[in-house]
């Protein structure tokens, strides 16, 4: 019965990195698909699609989120900010993207985005992480490549790059 | 894995949800944070024609803290519930089970009343509400009512409620001051589904047990309360008997055997996180754990 129905199209507009981008979307849309599909953000990456993997985590004002988890409809009512937003220049790398770089925390890169964007607000909320804490934080994103050691010493080293710049006053 | 088409809905008050819930019926679907619904879309193992989204309800998100309960509205999230240090200070089992509540990146989504609402008996806050004798208020049509959480779950996914009914709240019931609680479980992998799991609380007089109460994650059809007290009562916190308590739990639990762990296995999981829970609550020496 519900296949039937007739599919609902929204004008919706969605903040995004700090800019207002607006798409006609199906209701059913998925912010993963909006943000890749609708709006061309593909540094976003899709894996599981359910919620496990990690791959597509935004920041919704601040906090991570699944994007695939998150219509994009409701998603309206946030901020959000893909990896785009936390840094797309190679020349000024964000303190997270330029500890990955340094600790060879990649290798393929897939699972990449989704690490940044969790990373970059973990240590909002806790700018000294442990090697312990640093893992708990990185436990809700998966990576079939690294072996997780050098994301590990990725999230410290960041905490430290952060606390350099503080220092350099940049 | 998208979900299959539906109609959104976005009310602004709780009689307007109500009203298009009762509208659609069967066909309808509360979304609040989506974190368990949503991927039941995108599976297509669920694809209602129309979805009532309630994150626009005005007066959903708040946490009260009374002397006898902490209430929690229906759009609170996980983390907010968590980080919320009133509710903590009045109720520390919420805490130490939302800590358990799959990933951080999903706690900031997920609320923790649509945990209840869903009834997946491997949802950790269903336990919480059972075994803290929690309320849960509903509205409908015909005005508000209430349902006592025991009374609230009658299967797996499957609760009293009815298709235009929307829960507005839950009201954890708050334990003595001298009340203990633990809770422990078991995963193949951080954040996921636990095996198994357990919440307990457990009164004494000084040393001595007065009564113990569990209820369990993953190993029972519907979460429900087991008394320890036939094992417990009357005895030290300092002597345990251990072993007759996992009888009665290795009794009382019924689980399923899946691709992640045969029944048996389940069974005898519970029996020892009880066993561990039980040991680390003893030894808390930090009184007025409730």
């Amino acid at each position: 019965m519900s296949e039937a129905a007739a599919e609902q199209l929204l004008e919706i507009t969605l903040r995004v990195n700090g800019v207002r981008r607006s798409a006609r979307v199906p209701a059913r849309r998925l912010l993963s698909d909006a943000l890749r599909h609708d709006l061309g953000l593909t540094g976003t990456h899709v894996g599981c699609e359910h919620g496990v993997c990690g791959a597509c985590t935004v920041l919704l004002d601040g906090e991570p989120a699944r994007a695939c988890l998150v219509l994009a409809v409701t998603a309206q009512a946030h901020e959000i900010t893909t990896v785009e937003g936390i840094g797309s220049d190679p020349a000024n790398l964000s303190p997270v993207q330029q500890a990955f770089a340094e600790s060879h925390a990649l290798q393929c890169g897939f699972c990449t985005p989704g690490f940044i964007t969790t990373i970059s607000a973990f240590l909002v909320e806790n700018p000294h992480p442990t090697p312990e804490e640093a893992r708990e934080a990185i436990s809700g994103n998966l990576c079939r490549c690294t072996g997780y050691q050098n994301i590990v010493k990725a999230v410290v080293r960041a905490s430290e790059i952060v606390a350099e710049r503080a220092e350099a006053g940049r | 894995m998208k979900p299959a088409p539906f109609v959104h809905h976005a009310p602004r008050s709780v009689e307007e949800a109500v009203a298009a819930l009762a509208e659609v019926g069967h066909d309808g679907k509360v979304l609040a944070g989506g974190q368990s619904l949503i991927p039941l879309l995108s599976m297509r193992l669920a694809s209602p024609g129309h979805l009532v989204d309630i994150a626009g309800v005005a007066g959903l998100d708040t946490v009260e803290v009374a002397d006898r309960h902490v209430r929690v509205g229906a759009m609170v999230r996980h983390a907010g519930l968590e980080r919320h240090t009133g509710a903590a200070a009045a109720l520390p089992l919420l805490r130490l089970a939302l800590h358990h509540v799959a990933h951080p990146a999903i706690r900031t989504r997920g609320t923790t009343v649509g945990s209840i609402a869903h009834a997946d008996p491997s949802g950790e806050m269903p336990a919480i509400a059972v075994l803290t004798d929690a309320v849960v208020e509903a509205v409908g049509p015909g005005g508000a009512r209430e349902v006592a959480a025991a009374d609230f779950f009658v299967g797996p996914l499957e609760t009293t409620l009815a298709p235009d009914e929307l829960v507005v709240a839950v009201r954890f019931g708050r334990f003595t001051a001298t009340t203990r609680t633990g809770f422990a479980e078991s995963a193949r992998r951080s954040g996921d589904y636990a095996l198994a799991g357990v919440a307990l609380a457990v009164d004494a007089d000084g040393d001595q047990i007065t009564s113990a109460r569990a209820s369990f994650v993953s190993v029972t059809p519907v979460p429900d309360v087991l008394d320890l007290g036939p094992a417990l009562a009357g005895r030290s916190l300092h002597d345990l008997p251990l072993d007759a308590v996992a009888e009665l739990v290795l009794a009382h639990v019924d689980p399923e055997s899946d691709i992640h762990a045969p029944a048996e296995y389940r069974r005898m999981l519970a029996a020892e996180l009880t066993r561990r829970a039980l040991t680390t609550l003893a030894h808390d020496t930090t009184e007025g754990a409730a």
